[in-house]
Order: structure tokens, then C-alpha cells, then sequence
């Protein structure tokens, strides 16, 4: 390993390339500040890939630290550094932003430095938010992602896109004020310090535990997001535009995710398990009621959000039975999902640019106009259906079996997604692509084009790549998963 | 890795790489290109499981890991191969059925412009139904079940601007979902219980698993390997079409006739009944899992037989038939008589995919009209489809020495021997599925191949509707029929190839392997049998030859019930034809409960897809909108509003009413104080 701050750099060459990006002001500009957001985008990549290739699977302690005082009066400090379990989601963040900027290259005309930037910042915040481990400098990149996407929303959205924004905006933000109460009371009670880590081992009675449990879950559970705080996602999705949608569904469901592994599970393992029925429940109640309400949608992203939130469940699910199985088979759900659901919503925006509609009922017959267009979309909603053979299945597949071990009735109605999955995403595929062209925007489509493809095929190889073979992603996860799971044993009582 | 290993790679390999070249370059290499790759790969796929086949009988045979997919804790999910004599047949008859099928396609497909994209999809399914057969573990089976599933989605669907054929073929996904909902959680049990997904090292578990038992329900226990057992089980009635997740099967008739043939009638649809052979030493060790085996399969093997004789599509006759075939491998899993099954499956797969292409060839002579009404005679015309349809035909009711004589009196045999729960009711069902099996099969033949020449005639009374959907026969693709004054004719030979090819192992294939594959020890050591059950056994103890056997066969209760169906058939169809209709009036009840299918698809989309969405929209507008939107959020909303709206009552912005208020402060303050 070499002493580069692969880390900073990953969080802040997309922010100073933003910020750059920003300076090239009015539309005037715009070719330049898509090629400028274009080669930081791909900077951003390229500094994080360094991650994956020195990661050390052996151990499952902090890799790449980096720590500096930050403001020293409160003992808050620059602490950044990933291990098994936040590395990949790093990588996936700087991944997808690349997708976002080619996918917006043409579909966005007005303010398109400010599009470029705000999706820029946000990927360093997030790339942030996955390597903190102070709890300050954690929280600060937690709240000022919802910035860009606060500004995504409301400005390139749709026609009801402000009601959306401040929906998306004060939900998730008075999700996360309690989170900021916790983590000032286990400053004081760890006496005097933000270090994520210091909390781990920090002895805490039961019902200090169930109170920092709830205050976190509140926060997190809006933005995975759990039922029944799930309402704010279909609403934003509708109205985003297509790269919002895409990072909200790839990354920023998967910060809630990621809190409980970072911060509940291990900070009050106690409480964990003692939630964990409760926790079980709600992701169930999420993976088959939203399964349900999914298979109604008139709407083609309302269809992909709910879905998006079904999946989800699977990831809380697997977190909350507590085996290797469960655990991991969420983490590389969370991944898988992120190709998927980015994948799903591109595609979707691909038609809305055509025909500027989401509406299911406004297409019938795609096919026979848009082929290419038409095998991609298949690949991608089987993958949203859990087809083995692509990333959707694995990580459905392994928590199913977790949750076999758990209890059989919990594997029992997870394992409705099945049916529910692939009734909703094929219903809806065979309304929109399959039969005769149903109307005359249909007739007019024209099938993608060099740059569409692009970026449909990449998702593509990632899907099948990993769905064939995911051992590479799984073995990252092994050695910390384990250690997760070990200490979450341990009572802290 | 060995030479045989490589070998063993490149079988699913070669069709795979077929269906990768014509599918994303099939416009690069054209019409002939892609027939070529394909057949190509099919035929190395063939030649090399023939290759194989030598191997294994000269005793060598091979478990192990190609790659390691995935690691979990101490679960290793592996992607390997366990070659044996099971697999070995599967093996020859899949790439032989498909490379039939291949061929054939290049007739059937002629002028179909998705003629690439097809060939790519049926290599595509013959790799991945290798890949199922050829599994180690459990893991590798899913995958290849679901992967033959997906083709089977997308071929029934080839035809995807015909609003029946994406109807059909949603429908098949999801209804074989609901059966790879139970396979699932019965893989799930299995990796709980064993900590591992091999078949081997399950195996060598079996005892342990069978002393286990599980709570499903506070209060009452049920052996683990039952819970099991069951679960895989309707995985396997999903895909291998039994009541009640049958019901898909006929609609994924609407899918081109090769595949009927190919992956709804030969293979695909016994991968069931494999897996079920595959598990034989689990399921051994449930005597209450076997019963319920058995009593599915006896069900279908009779009532799914009852619906083929009303039908008028040929191909859909097929399919009921098809349907009740599969019944009678099931009914022999039941019982114990694995080996009998899996023989049936392998004589089956040969006679029905003849069937089948035979009734396409029919289709392509009678320019795409399926409707049996409207053919008749047809034998002068096609002589070799004529020919080869009678052998199938016959081999399929169990005419002595042909190849479904030999399976299907087995079967019948097994089950008479056998004392578990259900045997009885199982082996009326099959006795008296051999009547229903012989007068339909022959209705068919003579509706098609004799009696009066019923085509080239204007269309007119035949429109009532006959199936699921009301206009079935206007929606075929290209289906025009006979123009008045035009005669049907012979296909060319890519088409009546491989009937002929199929119907050489039809006839033979059954008298050549039944001694080594039912009586002698073929399977042993691949199939298990408990000395509970020893069906296999008291029927070898009675067997005295294949030429004996079907000698004997003349003289026996199931021939006697096949040759009156036949003479019933012919007698109705070919000599008085008015006393079916007779018939159809005075059992009137009886005659709509078949021509509904017992009401399976209208009770299924009543309640069960009509209910889904019911439901889903109550959620959606009452749980969603009303309960979390209406009154938590938005309620929280009004409610900050409101108090906001009072309290601006206060903020007016003037100075003398904020004045007067300080005022009135100070003078309450002040009051206290002085009082206090």
C-alpha cells in the first residue's frame, strides 16, 4: 500500500471538479462543462479503483486511514478509512457517478454546469459519508448530500417536483436530528470522543443502548428506506430526473444501509438483537406489501421506486438475522441493487426522453420499434426479477437461505418475492415493450444510440459479470463480516 | 484439468457459444450462418455427450468443482459437475431432441424474420438445461431451472406482438415462480440443516436430516426431510406442469412448434421429474412426501388426460397429453420406481418431441391453420409424416414392443406392486389413463391423417371457441390455412429428417435398453431405493426378457384398455360422427367442466391474479395514501401548519400591537411581584 490519500481524493476530486465545473457558468459553456465533469467523473474512478486492487482481505480492520484534527477543541478529527464493508460502496458511488454524467450528456439543456456539479459534489459527500469514521465529519457529509439532491429535484424535476423536494427534504432531515443527539451523548459518555471506532467497544447499559438504537434506526430507516417512512421515495423518484433517480436509488438508499452496519449493530449490539424481531417484521411487511402495492402502479418509476423499496427490505432483513449469510447477501444486494435499479431507471428515462411519458398505459409495442433497446430492458427487469445468472439473484438467494437458518416462516415470506418480483417488473415489461405498437409515439420511437448503449452495456457486463461470478465482491466482505458479526455476539451489558 | 473435464466444459460450452454468435452477431452472419453455429454447437454437444456416455459405462464417472461462485460463512456455492448414468442419458437426450429440433427449425422457421434471434434462444436453452442435468449441487440446479425458464418466457413469447403469447408467457414465468418459490426454500432447508449445497455431501447427511424435525406450527412437528422433500417438490411440480400449477403448459402452446417440442414436451418440463430422480435418496425417507408424490401425479396423469380429448387445436391435444405423460413419471416417482420414471422420461422424450414435430409439420402443410376440423385425410399427402405420427402414436399408448410399451407398463406394473398410501387410488388412475391416452391420441390421428378431406374449404362454422382465449385462431402469426383447391403437401426434408430420426429410437429405444436401465444395474449407486419400497426389485423378479414382456403384453388389462380406445376413436370419428356430439349434449355438465379446465384459469385469475391486484391497490390507496401519507405525514404537515397559523396571529409585524402586548407583560410581571 502506498501512502496516497486514496480516500481524499476520492472525496475531493469530484468536489474541486465540481466546484471547477460550476465555475464555467451559463449555458454558453455547456460542451465544456460536460467534458469537464465528464474527465472528473472518470478522475473519480480511476483514484478509487486503487481501493479495491491494495485492499487487503485478511483483516478487518480500517484500511487506508487517514486522520487529522479537524477541529481539536472538540476532539473532532479528519478520520477517514474503509474496510470490507464500506470499500465497495465507495467504488460503486464513483462508478455510477460516470453513468450519470454520460446519461445526462444531451437529455439535460438548461443549467447543465449546475446538473454536472451538483452531481459531482454529491459523489464526493457520499464517497464521504462511506469513509468517515469520526461521527462529526460523518454527519456532516450525511446532511450535505441531501443538498445537491434537494437542488436535483427541485430544480430539473418535474411539474410537482417542489412539493417532492421539501418532502424528500424534511423527512430525511428530521430522520436524521436524532441521529445528531445520539451522537453528541455517546461523545460525552465515551468521554470526549467522535471516533466511530472508540463507540464500538464502549460498554452501554441496555436502556442507553435501546435509545441510541432508536434514535439511529429513525434516522436510517427514512433513508433506506423502511416502512413505514418509505412514502417520501416514490414521490421523489417521480419527480427526479433521470440521474437523480439513479443516484437516489443506487447510492443514497444505501446510506441508511450502511449506517446500521457502521453504527447500530456494533454500538449497541445488545439492542440490536433485542430490536431484531421488530427490525424482521418491518422488512418483511416491506418486502410483501410493497410487493403488492408495486404490481398496481400505473406509473413506470413509481413501479421501479416501490420496487426499489421491496429490495431494500431484503437488505434489512439480511442485516437483522444476524449469520454470514444474512449479512452478506444484503451487502452484495445493496450492490447488485445499485446496477439494477440505476439500470431500471435509466432505461425508463431513455423512453421518458422520447416520448415524455412514464405513464405504463402511453406504451404498448416498444420493441418493434426500439430492438436493441427492448433486449436491454429485458436483461435488466430479469434481473430485477432475481434471475440467477445476474447480480439480482445473488443477493436474494443467499438471504433467503440466511433466513432459512433464522426462522423458516421469515424465509417463507421473503421468499414471496419471487413471485411478487417477477410478477410486477414482467407485467409492466410486457405492457410497455411487448405487443403491436400501441400508438403513434410508439411508432415514431427511434432505438438508442451510440451513447444510450454505452452505458446500458456496461451496466449490463456489470450485471451479468457479477451474477456469474461474485465471488471477487463477496470475498471482500468476508473478513469483516465475521469480525461484525463476532462482536455484535458479545453483549455489552 | 483432465481431458475428460475439458470435455465435460465444452458440452454446455459448444451450444452456449452457438447462442452467443447468433444471438448478438446473427445480422453479421445471416439466416445461414446462425443455423450453422447453432447446429454446430448442438452437434458438438451430441457427439461429445456420446463420447462421454462410452466413458461412463466403462465405469468412469466424475464429481467435482469447476468454480467456486461464492463463499458465505462455511457455505461454499460452487459451480461443478457430477457426471454419472443419470446425467449421461439426460445428456444424450437433450442434445440429440435439440439437435432434431435445430434442424427442423430451419424448415419450420423458413420465412420467420426472427429466425436468428430464434435459433440463439433454443441454443441458449440447450446450454442451459445442460447445465441443470449436469449439477453437483443445488445451487447450479437453480440456476439451470431457472434459466430454462427464462428461454422458456422468451420463446412461448417469440411471437410477442400476439397479445395471447405474452399472455401465455408471463404466465408461465410466474406460475413456475410459485414452484420455484417451494424449490427455494427447500434448498434453503437443505443448506440450514447440512451446511451444504453438494449433492454428495447432502447425501451422506440423508439419515441425520431424516431424525430431524422441524415446528412449523407451535405444537406439531413435522420431519424435516418430508418438509423438504415437499417443498423441492413443488418446485418440480412447477416445471414439470402438475395439478395444479399445470395450467401454463397449454397456454405455451402459442410459443412456435419446434420448442412445443423441444423444451414443453421432451425436455424442459421433465426436469422435474430428473430432479426428483436426483434426489432419491431424500426422498427415500419420507413415506408421507412420496404419497404426495404420488397422488399429484396419479391426478394429473387421468384428469389432464380427460381434457385432451375435447381439444381441436393438434397442438394443444399434444399438450393435455403431454401434461398426463408427465403424470405417469411422477405417478413412478411415488412408488419408488425412480429408474422408471426416468426411463418413461427418455422414452417420452423421443415419442412426444416426433409428436410434436410431427403436428408442426402437419401445420406447415396446412399452411398454419392447427384446427383439426378443418384437416382430415392428410396421409395421401404426407406420406411420411403419416407414418412417422402412427409409430408415435402408437408408441405413445404402449403398443407392445415399441418404446412407450416398455416405460409405460413398467410404470403401471411399479405401481401395482406398490403398498403406499395412494397406490391404489394412483393405479386406477393410470389403468384407466391408458384408455383416455389411446382414444385421444387416435382421435387426433384419424381427425388429421384419415376420413374425409375437411381442408380448402371456406371457414365458417368452426369459430366456437375451443381453449383459453376467444381469438386463439386468428391471432397465429402468419395463419392463413388452405385457400379452397389447395392441397396440403409434404414438408421438405429438414423437416421430415429428424421425424424419421426420431422415430427410429420411438420404436426401438425401449426394447434395447429396458433390461440394462430398469432391470439390471444401470442406476444403482446413482438412484437410491430403500428396501422399504421394493417395487423395482418384485418387478425384476417378473421380468423375462424384453421380447417376453411385450409378448406378454397382449394379454394384459392396459392393452385391452389401449385397443378400445382406439376402436372408440375410430368408431366415433372415422364410422358415426354424430355420436360424439350426441354425447357432448347429453352430458352437457361434464362437457363444459373439461372445455373450462375445471375452472383452474378462471378461478386463478378471479382470485388469485384479480386478488393480488385488489390488494395491492388497497395498500396502495389506503395504506400508502391514506394511513402513512394522509394521516401521519401530511397530517404532521397540517398540524405544524396550523400551529404556525396561529402563532403568525401573533407576529402581525406592528409595532403598537407588540408594544401593547411588552406592556401588558411588564404590568403582569409586575403585579405578581408585588402581590407575591
Amino acid at each position: 500500500m502506498t501512502g496516497m490519500p486514496y480516500l481524499s481524493l476520492a472525496i475531493w476530486v469530484p468536489i474541486v471538479g465540481g466546484l471547477v465545473v460550476l465555475a464555467t457558468g451559463s449555458d454558453r459553456n455547456a460542451p465544456l462543462a460536460r467534458v469537464i465533469a465528464l474527465v472528473t467523473a472518470i478522475a473519480g474512478l480511476l483514484v478509487a479503483i486503487p481501493l479495491y486492487q491494495g485492499f487487503d482481505t485478511t483483516t478487518s480492520s480500517m484500511q487506508f486511514v487517514e486522520l487529522a484534527p479537524w477541529i481539536p477543541y472538540f476532539n473532532i478529527n479528519y478520520y477517514l478509512g474503509v474496510d470490507g464493508i464500506s470499500m465497495l460502496f465507495v467504488l460503486l458511488n464513483s462508478f455510477i457517478t460516470v453513468i450519470v454524467v454520460i446519461a445526462g450528456w444531451e437529455v439535460i439543456q438548461q443549467r447543465v454546469s449546475q446538473y454536472m456539479a451538483a452531481f459531482l459534489i454529491m459523489s464526493g459527500l457520499m464517497n464521504g459519508i462511506f469513509s468517515a469514521l469520526d461521527g462529526i465529519l460523518f454527519y456532516v457529509f450525511f446532511e450535505a448530500s441531501l443538498i445537491p439532491m434537494y437542488l436535483i429535484i427541485g430544480i430539473w424535476g418535474g411539474p410537482n417536483r417542489v412539493y417532492a423536494a421539501i418532502k424528500f427534504f424534511l423527512y430525511t432531515l428530521l430522520g436524521s436530528l436524532l441521529m445528531l443527539v445520539a451522537l453528541i451523548y455517546l461523545f460525552l459518555e465515551s468521554g470526549g470522543s467522535f471516533n466511530i471506532l472508540d463507540w464500538h467497544k464502549l460498554p452501554l447499559a441496555m436502556g442507553v443502548q435501546v435509545a441510541v438504537f432508536v434514535a439511529f434506526l429513525l434516522s436510517f430507516a427514512v433513508k433506506v428506506p423502511m416502512w413505514p417512512v418509505h412514502t417520501w421515495l416514490p414521490d421523489a423518484h417521480v419527480e427526479a430526473p433521470t440521474g437523480g433517480s439513479v443516484v437516489l436509488a443506487a447510492i443514497a438508499l444505501k446510506l441508511g444501509a450502511y449506517g446500521f452496519l457502521r453504527f447500530s449493530l456494533p454500538i449497541a449490539p445488545d439492542a440490536s438483537q433485542a430490536m431484531a424481531p421488530l427490525i424482521i417484521t418491518l422488512s418483511l411487511i416491506a418486502v410483501v406489501y410493497i410487493g403488492f402495492v408495486a404490481l398496481v402502479q400505473t406509473d413506470m418509476k413509481k413501479l421501479v421506486a416501490y420496487s426499489s423499496i421491496a429490495h431494500m427490505g431484503f437488505v434489512t432483513l439480511g442485516f437483522f438475522i444476524f449469520n454470514p449469510l444474512g449479512i452478506e447477501g444484503a451487502l452484495v444486494q445493496m450492490i447488485s441493487h445499485g446496477f439494477i435499479s440505476g439500470a431500471m431507471f435509466l432505461c425508463i428515462g431513455v423512453l421518458y426522453d422520447r416520448v415524455h411519458s412514464r405513464n405504463i398505459a402511453d406504451y404498448g409495442g416498444v420493441v418493434n420499434t426500439m430492438p436493441k433497446f427492448a433486449a436491454f430492458f429485458m436483461l435488466f427487469a430479469m434481473a430485477n426479477a432475481g434471475l440467477p445468472g445476474t447480480s439480482g439473484f445473488i443477493g436474494e438467494f443467499m438471504v433467503v437461505l440466511g433466513s432459512v437458518q433464522y426462522n423458516f416462516w421469515v424465509a417463507f415470506a421473503a421468499a414471496t418475492t419471487l413471485i411478487t418480483g417477477a410478477a410486477y417488473t414482467l407485467w409492466m415489461y410486457k405492457r410497455v415493450v411487448f405487443g403491436d405498437v400501441a400508438n403513434d409515439h410508439v411508432a415514431e420511437l427511434e432505438d438508442i444510440g451510440a451513447r444510450e448503449f454505452a452505458f446500458l452495456a456496461v451496466l449490463a457486463i456489470c450485471v451479468l459479470a457479477m451474477g456469474l461470478y461474485p465471488k471477487p465482491v463477496t470475498d471482500v466482505l468476508h473478513t469483516s463480516v465475521n469480525e461484525l458479526l463476532r462482536h455484535v455476539a458479545v453483549s455489552k451489558l | 484439468m483432465s481431458d475428460m473435464q475439458t470435455l465435460y466444459l465444452m458440452v454446455p460450452l459448444a451450444p452456449l457459444a452457438g447462442a452467443i454468435l447468433a444471438g448478438l452477431f446473427g445480422k453479421t452472419i445471416g439466416r445461414a450462418g446462425s443455423h450453422v453455429v447453432t447446429i454446430l454447437g448442438v452437434a458438438i454437444a451430441f457427439v461429445l455427450s456420446i463420447v462421454i456416455y462410452q466413458d461412463v459405462q466403462a465405469g468412469n464417472t466424475f464429481n467435482g468443482t469447476i468454480y467456486t461462485w461464492a463463499t458465505s460463512g462455511n457455505l461454499k456455492l460452487e459451480v461443478g459437475f457430477l457426471i454419472d448414468q443419470l446425467t449421461v442419458m439426460m445428456m444424450l437426450v437433450v442434445s440429440f431432441v435439440s439437435l432434431m429440433v435445430h434442424v427442423y427449425t430451419i424448415g419450420y422457421m423458413h420465412d420467420d424474420p426472427g429466425y436468428q434471434r430464434f435459433f440463439s434462444y433454443i441454443s441458449l436453452f440447450t446450454f442451459s438445461m445442460l447445465m441443470l442435468v449436469m449439477s453437483n449441487n443445488f445451487l447450479q440446479l437453480f440456476f439451470g431451472w431457472e434459466a430454462v425458464g427464462l428461454v422458456s418466457y422468451l420463446l412461448i413469447g417469440f411471437w410477442y406482438t400476439r397479445p395471447t403469447a405474452i399472455y401465455a408467457n408471463m404466465k408461465a414465468f410466474l406460475v413456475n415462480r410459485v414452484g420455484d418459490f417451494g424449490f427455494l426454500l427447500g434448498i434453503g432447508l437443505v443448506a440450514a440443516n447440512t451446511g451444504s449445497l453438494n449433492y454428495a455431501e447432502v447425501f451422506a447427511q440423508a439419515d441425520q436430516l431424516a431424525a430431524k424435525s422441524i415446528e412449523l406450527f407451535p405444537g406439531s412437528p413435522w420431519l424435516l426431510i418430508t418438509v423438504i422433500c415437499i417443498c423441492l417438490f413443488i418446485g418440480a411440480m412447477g416445471k414439470s406442469a402438475q395439478v395444479p400449477l399445470h395450467v401454463w403448459l397449454p397456454d405455451s402452446m402459442e410459443g412456435p412448434t419446434p420448442i412445443s417440442a423441444l423444451i414443453h414436451a421432451a425436455t424442459m418440463v421433465t426436469a422435474g421429474i430428473f430432479m426428483v430422480a436426483r434426489m432419491s435418496p431424500l426422498f427415500e425417507l419420507s413415506d408421507t412426501a412420496l404419497s404426495f408424490v404420488l397422488v399429484i401425479g396419479a391426478t394429473t396423469a387421468l384428469f389432464m388426460g380427460f381434457l385432451g380429448i375435447i381439444q381441436n387445436d393438434i397442438k394443444r391435444v399434444v399438450a393435455y397429453s403431454t401434461l398426463s405423460q408427465l403424470g405417469y413419471m411422477t405417478v413412478a416417482l411415488g412408488v419408488s420406481a425412480y429408474s422408471a420414471a426416468v426411463f418413461h422420461l427418455m422414452t417420452h422424450a423421443f415419442f412426444k418431441a416426433l409428436l410434436f414435430l410431427g403436428a408442426g409439420s402437419v401445420i406447415i402443410g396446412m399452411h398454419h391453420d392447427q384446427d383439426m376440423r378443418n384437416m382430415g385425410g392428410l396421409w395421401k399427402y404426407m406420406p411420411i409424416t403419416w407414418i412417422t405420427s402412427l409409430f408415435g402414436s402408437l408408441a405413445l399408448i404402449g403398443f407392445p414392443f415399441l418404446s412407450g410399451f416398455y416405460s409405460k407398463d413398467s410404470i403401471i406394473e411399479a405401481v401395482h406392486f406398490s403398498h403406499i398410501p395412494g397406490a391404489g387410488y394412483a393405479y386406477f388412475c393410470v389403468i384407466a389413463g391408458v384408455f383416455v391416452t389411446a382414444f385421444y391420441s387416435f382421435r387426433m390421428y384419424f381427425l388429421v391423417f384419415h376420413g374425409k378431406e375437411r381442408f380448402g374449404q371456406p371457414h365458417d362454422g368452426h369459430h366456437d371457441h375451443h381453449g383459453d382465449h376467444e381469438d386463439e385462431e386468428v391471432s397465429h402469426d402468419h395463419h392463413h390455412g388452405l385457400a379452397p383447391g389447395q392441397k396440403p403437401h409434404e414438408s421438405p426434408w429438414v423437416v421430415t429428417v429428424p421425424l424419421v430420426l426420431l422415430a427410429i429410437p420411438s420404436v426401438i429405444i425401449g426394447f434395447m435398453t429396458i433390461e440394462p436401465m430398469l432391470m439390471g444395474e444401470w442406476f444403482k449407486g446413482v438412484i437410491h431405493m430403500s428396501e422399504a419400497h421394493p417395487v423395482m426389485e418384485e418387478l425384476a423378479s417378473e421380468f423375462h426378457g424384453p421380447v417376453a414382456m411385450a409378448l406378454h403384453g397382449f394379454t394384459t388389462l392396459p392393452f385391452m384398455l389401449a385397443m378400445a380406445g382406439v376402436v372408440i376413436a375410430w368408431f366415433f370419428y372415422m364410422i358415426a360422427p354424430g355420436i360424439p356430439a350426441a354425447i357432448q349434449r347429453i352430458f352437457k355438465p361434464i362437457y363444459l367442466l373439461l372445455e373450462n379446465k375445471y375452472f383452474f384459469d378462471r378461478f386463478n385469475e378471479i382470485f388469485i391474479a384479480g386478488g393480488a391486484r385488489l390488494l395491492g391497490k388497497g395498500l396502495w390507496k389506503g395504506g400508502d395514501g391514506m394511513l402513512i401519507d394522509g394521516v401521519a405525514v401530511n397530517g404532521t404537515a397540517a398540524l405544524v401548519g396550523k400551529v404556525s397559523r396561529l402563532s403568525r396571529l401573533i407576529q402581525t409585524g406592528h409595532i403598537y400591537q407588540y408594544a401593547f402586548v411588552m406592556i401588558i407583560g411588564v404590568f403582569l410581571l409586575l403585579t405578581f411581584w408585588f402581590t407575591g
